[in-house]
């Protein structure tokens, strides 16, 4: 059959290709910036693979100030803050934040222009006691700051 | 659509704070109703920032963030009045958004 016709399947799949670039070129921003979540990244399932995911296994850096509760009470909603000392660290642009022990350990993440400045402050979910990180990423390179946080009643219950 | 953000924006030193919470369930998919049924995963994926129409902040987010989100950020070149506006968008393609002018 592919040998009776291999002209058509070319011409279809370049037709496919040529309009989802179409599409692409032509969509604004919205769905551009969509386009870009990291999924691979939030699908993973271990810390080892979500480092790896991200371009690897980030430096311990003290240019990242990373505030979370050292016992949170209700792992449902923990708090966390991270800021980044400039004068250490500069040109973030994108802050993630990676809860060890969850199913999917990244959580979120943060991207920021030059003119934005590189603080990112949120609610997760842990669902036990575990370490957390916030990645801070800066000219390609990955920086990291962990903290332990205690959960006496996990965030994935029901 | 407006009522799900509560939104304020607020001139420091030499930043503007934003600080935004919505109104969102925030499903894993991994939990489970009364009668042992899925409950499916329902959660923000997407959500900007934007001061006078132009992204300042562009975040992406997991099922691990909690329920009704809160959102806190910070950006430079803010004044009085100008606006600030927080939209979001979820895995189902629902959306919402809000806004204020900085105080």
């Amino acid at each position: 059959m592919g040998n009776l016709n291999p002209l058509g399947l070319t011409r279809r799949s370049f037709v496919a290709v040529t309009s989802v670039l179409f599409v692409v070129a032509a969509l604004p921003q919205k769905i551009w910036a969509a386009a870009l979540r990291p999924e691979t990244a939030f699908q993973t399932t271990t810390l080892e693979a979500t480092f790896e995911a991200l371009g690897g296994v980030p430096k311990v850096s003290d240019g990242i100030v990373f505030s979370t509760p050292d016992i949170a009470e209700n792992g449902a909603v923990v708090p966390v803050r991270i800021e980044i000392d400039t004068s250490v660290l500069s040109d973030v642009s994108k802050i993630y934040v990676i809860v060890e022990k969850n199913p999917n350990p990244l959580a979120a993440v943060f991207q920021v222009p030059p003119n934005t400045q590189p603080y990112a402050e949120t609610r997760v979910k842990v669902a036990q006691t575990g370490n957390l990180y916030a990645v801070a990423e800066a000219n390609g390179q990955l920086y990291m700051m962990q903290r332990e946080t205690k959960v006496t009643l996990g965030g994935c219950g029901g | 659509m407006a009522s799900r953000i509560r939104i304020r924006a607020q001139l420091k030193d030499d930043y503007c704070e934003v600080k935004a919470l919505m109104r969102h369930p925030m499903e894993t998919g991994m939990r489970k109703d009364q009668s042992g049924a899925a409950i499916p995963a329902n959660f923000i994926e997407d959500i900007q920032v934007l001061h006078n129409d132009v992204v300042v902040v562009q975040a992406y987010w997991g099922a691990a963030v909690s329920a009704n989100p809160f959102l806190g950020v910070r950006f430079k070149g803010g004044a009085q009045g100008d606006v600030v506006k927080v939209v979001w968008r979820d895995n189902h393609g629902d959306s919402g958004s809000g806004e204020t002018t900085i105080r």
